[in-house]
Formats: C-alpha cells, sequence, structure tokens
C-alpha cells in the first residue's frame, strides 16, 4: 500500500463502447484513500461515480491507467484474484439491496463467511453481532420480502460489515428510502465506520449522504473537479 | 461442500417455485417411464399371447408340411409316432390334423383351414372343451373374427365341404358349439376347429396329425423320423422381428418424449437462470468466483432432478406397481380397428429403462442448468448486478 493508502487511483480511464465509437466515463482520475476514511463520489448522473466505485470494487477494469486496491492492481486481477479480493477485503452496498430473495435475514448476512469458509460457531456469532449492530436481531428469520426498505439496507449494511471488510463501497444506498430512514442508515454507517475503521466510499447525488461525509470527491463528465475535507465533520 | 449447500439452501428457499420444477419433472420421469413400460409390456404380452395359443413349447411338423404353402397341407399328414402317445396321454403334446375346406355360411363361399385338436388338451389356451358335444352335427369352434367375418353365432349350423385321403369330396352340416376371444389373429382368421377324432375319421386318416404341439415344460424328446422339431426360438422369430422394429419405432417415440421434457426443463432452468442475474451478479459481487456460481446453478439443476426422482418415486412406484398387476384396459373397440389387442395391457418396467430414464434426466438437467449459468457467470458483473438483460 502506497503512503498508508489502501487505495491509490492513476490516470484512470474508463471508455465504454457506444455504436462504433467509445464513450469515455472516467477522464483522468488520481484519487488516494486512506483507512477509516468517510468518502463520498458527488455528482450527477453520468458523472462517472458508480463507474469509479464498480474499478474500485475489482468489478470492473481500467481502460487505462492503474487502480491500486489493497495492494493490488485491479486491471491486472484474474477472475479468481479478483473475487478474492472482493470476499476478503471489501463489501458492497447497493441502492436495491440485492439481498438474495430466498435466504433468510440470517442467510444473507451469513453467506459472505460461507465463502470464507469459517466455521459454524464464530459464523453465527459474527452474524448476530452483525445483525445487533444495525439494529436487525428481531429479524432473522424474515426473508427480504417481509422487510420494509430501511431494514432490508440495514440487513445489506450488516451483509456488507459482517466480515469486517477494509473498505465498504456504497452505491447511492439511501437513494430508495426516506429521510428518516436515510439519516438512520447513514448513522449507523458512519458508528460502523468509528467502531471498525472501515473506509466507507459512497457514490450519490443525495444531499442527506452528502451531509455526513467526512471527504466530499465531486465529480463532472469523469473527471474530479473538486475534492475536499468536510470541516464539520472532520 | 460450500455449493452443494448453497444450492440446497436456494432450492429450499425457493419454496413453491422448487416444488413446482421438481413436480413437473418428476411427471416427465413417470409419464416416460409409463410409456415406454406399456410399449414394453404390449411387446411382452404379443409373445406371451403367440406361446399360450399357438406356439406352446414348440411343435413337431410333418416333413412336408410349411405353413406359408397351402399346397403342402394335403401330404403332410401321417400317423404319430409310437413314442408320443404316452405323452398325449400325458398331456404333453396335443396332435392337430389340419386339412383345407369350404363352408358356405349364409349360401356364401369361404375356404377355411380345419384344425383337428383333441378336446381335452390343456397345452394350448384354446378352449377345446367346448368341442366335447354329442350329437349328429360336427362341433366346430371358431373365433370372434372368423365368426365376425362369415357372421356365425354360436348354435348355428353351417355346410363344410371337404376332399378325404382318396380325394372324394364330402360334406356335412357342422353346428358352432363355440366361440372364442384371442388376441392372435394367427389362430382365428380362417380357422375352425374341430375334435380331431371327427377329423380323422372325415378325412380317412386314422391316428395322423400335421403337427404336434409340445408342452412348454417338457424337455425336448428324440427326434422322430418324418418329423421336425420347431423349438421357440424359430416359431417366435417373425414376432421377434417384428418387435425389433417396433422397439426402434418405439426408442424414436422416447427420445421423442425425452426431448420434449427436457425442453420444458431447459425453458424452465434458462428462465429461472436468467431471472435471476441479478442474483448471480450479487453472488459475484459478495466474493464468488464465476466458476463458484456456475459450480452452484448447474448443483442446483442437478438437484432438481434427483428431488424429481425422489418425488416420482414416493407417487410413481405404487401407480406404476398398481397398473403392472391390474393392467391398462383398452377399449373395447380397439380390436375393431384391425390391431391385435388385448384386453388389458399389462406394463413392464425393466430396471435398465428406469436407470436409463433417469440417467439421462439428470444428465440432461445438469446440462440445461450448466449452459445458462455459464452464458450469466460471463457477464459484465456489473450489468448482472442491475439485472440488466443482455
Amino acid at each position: 500500500m502506497n503512503n498508508g493508502h489502501i487505495i491509490n487511483i492513476e490516470g484512470l480511464i474508463k471508455r465504454f463502447p457506444v455504436g462504433s465509437g467509445f464513450f469515455t466515463a472516467l477522464d483522468g482520475i488520481d484519487l488516494s484513500f486512506g483507512k477509516g476514511e468517510f468518502a463520498g463520489l458527488v455528482g450527477p448522473s453520468g458523472s462517472g461515480k458508480t463507474t469509479l466505485l464498480n474499478i474500485i470494487g475489482s468489478l470492473d477494469s481500467p481502460s487505462e491507467g492503474k487502480a491500486t486496491v489493497m495492494g493490488q492492481s485491479v486491471g491486472e486481477l484474474s477472475h479468481k484474484k479478483a473475487a478474492d479480493l472482493r470476499n476478503h477485503n471489501l463489501g458492497f452496498i447497493f441502492q436495491t439491496y440485492n439481498l438474495l430473495p430466498v435466504y433468510t435475514v440470517f442467510e444473507n448476512v451469513e453467506f459472505p463467511l460461507l465463502l470464507l469458509k469459517m466455521d459454524k460457531v464464530k459464523r453465527k456469532k459474527a452474524v448476530m453481532d452483525a445483525l445487533d449492530w444495525v439494529g436487525l436481531t428481531d429479524k432473522v428469520k424474515s426473508r427480504p420480502k417481509q422487510l420494509s426498505g430501511g431494514e432490508s439496507q440495514r440487513g445489506a449494511i450488516a451483509r456488507a460489515m459482517v466480515k469486517r471488510p477494509q473498505i465498504v463501497l456504497a452505491d447511492e444506498p439511501t437513494a430508495n428510502l426516506d429521510s428518516e430512514n436515510s439519516h438512520h442508515i447513514l448513522q449507523t454507517m458512519e458508528k460502523l465506520n468509528q467502531d471498525l475503521e472501515a473506509t466507507f466510499i459512497f457514490a450519490t447525488h443525495d444531499d442527506k449522504v452528502i451531509q455526513y461525509l467526512k471527504r466530499k470527491i465531486s465529480l463532472a463528465d469523469g473527471k474530479v473537479i473538486n475534492d475536499e475535507l468536510t470541516p464539520n465533520r472532520t | 461442500m460450500i455449493a452443494l449447500k448453497l444450492a440446497f439452501r436456494n432450492l429450499i428457499g425457493a419454496g413453491l417455485r422448487t416444488w413446482q420444477n421438481v413436480f413437473v419433472l418428476s411427471l416427465a420421469f413417470v409419464v416416460i417411464i409409463w410409456h415406454r413400460g406399456i410399449i414394453d409390456g404390449w411387446d411382452h404380452q404379443a409373445k406371451r399371447d403367440m406361446i399360450a395359443w399357438d406356439v406352446a413349447g414348440g411343435q413337431y411338423w410333418h416333413e412336408a408340411y410349411d405353413p406359408y404353402d397351402p399346397f403342402t397341407i394335403q401330404d403332410s399328414h401321417s400317423p404319430l409316432p409310437t413314442v408320443w402317445q404316452e405323452m398325449i396321454d400325458q398331456d404333453k403334446i396335443t396332435p392337430i390334423l389340419i386339412a383345407q375346406a369350404t363352408i358356405y355360411p349364409d349360401g356364401h363361399m369361404l375356404n377355411v383351414k380345419l384344425s383337428g385338436i383333441d378336446p381335452y388338451q390343456n397345452i394350448l389356451k384354446i378352449p377345446t372343451q367346448e368341442l366335447e358335444v354329442e350329437g349328429e352335427d360336427i362341433p366346430i369352434l371358431l373365433g370372434t373374427r372368423m365368426a365376425k367375418s362369415t357372421q356365425l353365432a354360436k348354435g348355428d349350423l353351417v355346410t363344410i365341404r371337404w376332399r378325404d385321403a382318396n380325394g372324394t369330396f364330402d360334406a356335412a352340416e357342422a353346428k358352432i358349439a363355440g366361440i372364442f376371444k384371442t388376441n392372435l389373429p394367427t389362430v382365428d382368421n380362417g380357422q375352425i376347429y374341430v375334435p380331431l377324432e371327427r377329423l380323422r375319421q372325415m378325412m380317412q386318416m386314422p391316428n395322423e396329425a400335421s403337427i404336434g404341439i409340445k408342452a412348454v415344460n417338457l424337455e425336448e424328446p428324440l427326434p422322430q423320423s418324418g418329423w421336425i422339431f420347431r423349438d421357440q426360438q424359430y416359431l417366435l422369430a417373425d414376432i421377434n422381428a417384428i418387435l425389433e422394429k417396433k422397439r426402434v419405432g418405439g426408442s424414436i417415440l422416447y427420445f421423442i418424449l425425452m426431448s420434449l421434457s427436457m425442453l420444458a426443463i431447459f425453458d424452465t432452468q434458462v428462465l429461472s437462470i436468467f431471472r435471476r442475474q441479478k442474483e448471480i451478479g450479487t453472488h459475484i459481487a459478495l466474493g464468488m468466483t464465476r466458476g463458484q456460481v456456475i459450480q452452484l446453478f448447474t448443483i442446483e439443476g442437478a438437484m432438481h432432478s434427483i428431488l424429481a426422482a425422489g418425488v416420482a418415486a414416493i407417487y410413481g412406484i405404487p401407480l406404476l406397481t398398481m397398473q403392472a398387476k391390474n393392467g391398462f384396459a383398452m377399449p373395447a373397440s380397439a380390436d375393431d380397428y384391425g390391431l391385435a389387442i388385448s384386453e388389458k395391457i399389462f406394463p413392464v418396467y425393466s430396471a435398465q429403462l428406469i436407470l436409463v430414464t433417469v440417467s439421462l434426466v439428470f444428465i440432461t438437467a445438469t446440462i440445461v442448468s450448466f449452459l445458462p449459468a455459464r452464458k450469466i457467470a460471463k457477464m459484465n458483473p456489473t450489468d448482472a448486478i442491475k439485472g440488466k438483460l443482455q
């Protein structure tokens, strides 16, 4: 890891084929994130924030430049290595929660630990701890369709956090939530950021999220136009 | 191990959707096995009927006798070998004298084959005991097809004209002593059964016969000069050849049915897996490799077929066993279409049939789960997560 940073992005360009040409979604991004940050990629739709989040999450790869996550260059990772990186170090929170519909809340949160081959006793304790963090211990046997939007997103946070990842990537986590639930979710994540020292990176254009950020990186047309620490939160 | 656990969890978690798929797949198992069992049972029955009504344990033919050449009938008769007498008395061989004749039902003329048979025989299933009647008229026995074509009923009289051993034409009234029903047209169409001694008298052929029918459980007696032994294999060669051809045709139908089932499974699996691409994308985001995703969904598909085999066994075994025991009733009119169909067909289910069907469904269900899972696992995970169709 470079200079204590767990994420280093240098000259990152991402192009997508569109018709006979290309659309440049990210155009020369240079960024670094340290351990325990609570940062947000902010900008309008099409500014490139989700694309950048996907590259950091090793779900996509750069067209040019370099993105290094936990010392591993995302563009050079094999599918297996990328899966390994996600499995051990990354937690994802999606706009649409993406809870597995046939599993209970407990099973959804347990899922990443099964992939890590954690033994049953430790697994159960870790799942219950994670559900306790988000206040969902009374819903362990519920299925996603029985949960409200706020509960579903809390379940998704518990799933992202249960393996205590170094980095949590949240793509528009409050987009489908009302104001009260949004604040509840954000307070939960803020607390987890402090307690577990995980780096949180959001992709958002929601003002409710922005007011919680300690670092705000503004994107427009695939470029970083502003990168600032938020004084009242730092 | 994880894939197995997750696949099982997916199946149980999917609840009704799983059981719907499993039930449909189990129906495919049962219907395919039942259909093939009926065809095999039909074939077995055809052979059983041939043995019961005609072939028995084999036949001794007079050396001049050729059933496919009517001109040989006139000369294919001779006195019975003396060593047979004891066996005839013990009901181990029954002699049949064959002659040609003409009958005149309702003023029409019809050539028939007269078979003189011992009314007390128990080797063939033909109900010859109905020939045990006293009277001036010659008692004769007909099959239902023959009775229908001649419009004769039990108790009717019909004129028979024949030519005896000396070449003299003679005629007499015959009375229908009985009409029997058989699945085997070859012992019915164009044939009339007469008491053996009566035919011998009519033909002036005392103690003579054209063929000797051997009981099924009798060991083959020593060869007799002037008589050729035709074993079951020889006498069933034609039906075996027909069944072999039917087997090929039946296999085509079997594979058509199997393909239709497979198509249904394929559609279900493809639809199911494509609908779950968001789930697959989430699996990848949570740290599964593509190989693990493919493995998970393939095992899930294979588990469907294992569960389906179990469910099929639960209701299929009692159902198919009951049918094998009680038979499958054919419509009463089936015989009118000219098909030799028994009133009931008893399906036969071989272990090979069940194993092949279960294995084929299992393998195909696995393949049709693997192919779409592989395609989706190759999707860009960012699109799969959003559930974008590609």
